[in-house]
């Protein structure tokens, strides 16, 4: 078996981006979230 | 009376193999209650197609190209999926999310460790995907990306998902103090309406498919899923998703995956260097949510116990049932389970995120 170095370097940038990406998105969503809440807090039931 | 036993020459040591293989899969599914909607079809499936001139495995390509060559099977399970789901721990405790974030860690170091290793990019990344902890993930991206390895990348993905049990605790101990395993933390929940329950589902797709389009699929069945739960018109379309739905094409996929399982095609090196990558990626999906509460831990005035953060895998409900036996273990009085399932579901959605934007990322080069 041999190590795939380049393959190994190039896929860093993959980790770096895709992880970041991922986190992006979730804060994209909590802000909807939050923006849902406020908008109809207290309108109808509890959780 | 040859005729009858002519086919026995057929026969090849790696056949029998793959029925110890088959039989094993069974035997979990039965006597260990591992996956068994999974794991017993795709145990019985890989008897059935490792027999000489199997009369089977043509029926179970037709279904194979039918349901599972273009997407359909996964993603209608996630109809399902998303009908079980209840968003309403993560909708109250939004940040939640961030674990879901975080624990997605161990796909993109998996697949930078798959490329170190010499798999190809597009096997690399379908390697990587287990670590989403989401067996219709898996499958969509490993079929999406053209992976050679999608049998053993469903296997291992399946057979992980069903020993977190075993292999979370072990890696929370590793990085966690007994203290820190024992932080309590109180559950207010907050009020939420049910407009934005039935918004939710809505915007997270229009979200994903803005920023992630390859996501889109994935996230919108699993949404669509959750918006007939949600939506409070559609009970028994909510309850055939949860059930009927979901199990017929549980049943159908677990069979039609193991067309995948040929002994040629199997029982090779790689899928070992699989099965230790997907542990690989489910022990650092668990450090990566550990961690990131433990950084949260260093800024934040409530401390976070950092075993929610490794709910933040996938694999609900099991993540979240376990973290909060832990913290019970630890502390009889620390009840954490709203926080983990908040957390779990959190996964569930970063996880179909993450498969989106590695296809997204990779689909073009290969």
């Amino acid at each position: 078996m041999q190590f795939d170095i380049p393959a190994f370097v190039r896929s860093l940038r993959f980790l770096a981006e895709g992880w970041l990406s991922v986190f992006l998105v979730m804060a994209v969503i909590i802000a909807a979230v939050r923006l849902l809440n406020r908008l109809t807090r207290g309108r109808d039931e509890k959780a | 009376m040859t005729g009858l036993f002519q086919n026995l020459a057929g026969l090849t040591w790696q056949m029998i193999v793959m029925w110890a293989i088959g039989g094993a899969m069974i035997w979990l599914a039965i006597c260990k209650g591992m996956e068994p909607t999974l794991l017993l079809p795709m145990g019985f499936g890989c008897i059935l197609c490792n027999l000489p001139d199997s009369g089977a495995t043509e029926v179970l390509e037709t279904l194979f190209r039918a349901g599972i060559a273009n997407e359909l099977f996964p993603l209608l399970l996630f109809i399902g999926i998303g009908a079980m789901i209840d968003f309403g721990p993560l909708l109250a405790d939004p940040k939640l999310l961030l674990f879901g974030a975080a624990a997605q860690f161990g796909i993109f170091f998996t697949l930078s460790m798959a490329s170190l290793l010499g798999f190809e990019l597009r096997d690399a990344a379908s390697i990587a995907i287990i670590g989403a902890a989401d067996g219709p993930t898996s499958i969509f991206v490993a079929n999406a990306l053209g992976s050679r390895y999608t049998a053993a990348i469903i296997v291992a993905a399946y057979s992980y998902m069903a020993l977190v049990p075993i292999v979370q605790p072990a890696c929370i101990r590793l990085v966690t103090t007994k203290r820190e395993r024992m932080i309590r933390m109180t559950y207010t929940p907050g009020q939420i309406s049910r407009t934005t329950r039935i918004l939710f589902p809505i915007v997270v797709t229009i979200i994903a498919g803005l920023v992630a389009p390859q996501s889109v699929a994935l996230v919108g069945f699993l949404m669509f899923g959750n918006l007939l739960r949600e939506c409070g018109v559609l009970r028994a379309l909510s309850e055939c998703a949860q059930n009927v739905l979901a199990n017929l094409i549980s049943l159908l996929l677990g069979l039609t995956v193991a067309v995948r399982m040929q002994a040629e095609s199997f029982l090779v090196p790689e899928t070992l260097m699989i099965l230790a990558l997907g542990l690989v990626a489910f022990v650092f999906d668990t450090f990566g949510g550990v961690f990131f509460a433990k950084l949260i831990n260093l800024f934040a005035k409530k401390k976070i116990n950092p075993m929610v953060g490794a709910a933040g895998i996938s694999a609900f409900p099991m993540s979240s049932r376990v973290i909060a036996q832990m913290a019970k273990d630890e502390d009889p009085y620390n009840f954490i389970l709203m926080q983990a399932a908040g957390a779990n579901v959190a996964g569930q959605v970063a996880s179909v995120v993450a498969g989106g934007l590695i296809l997204s990322m990779i689909a073009p080069l290969v």
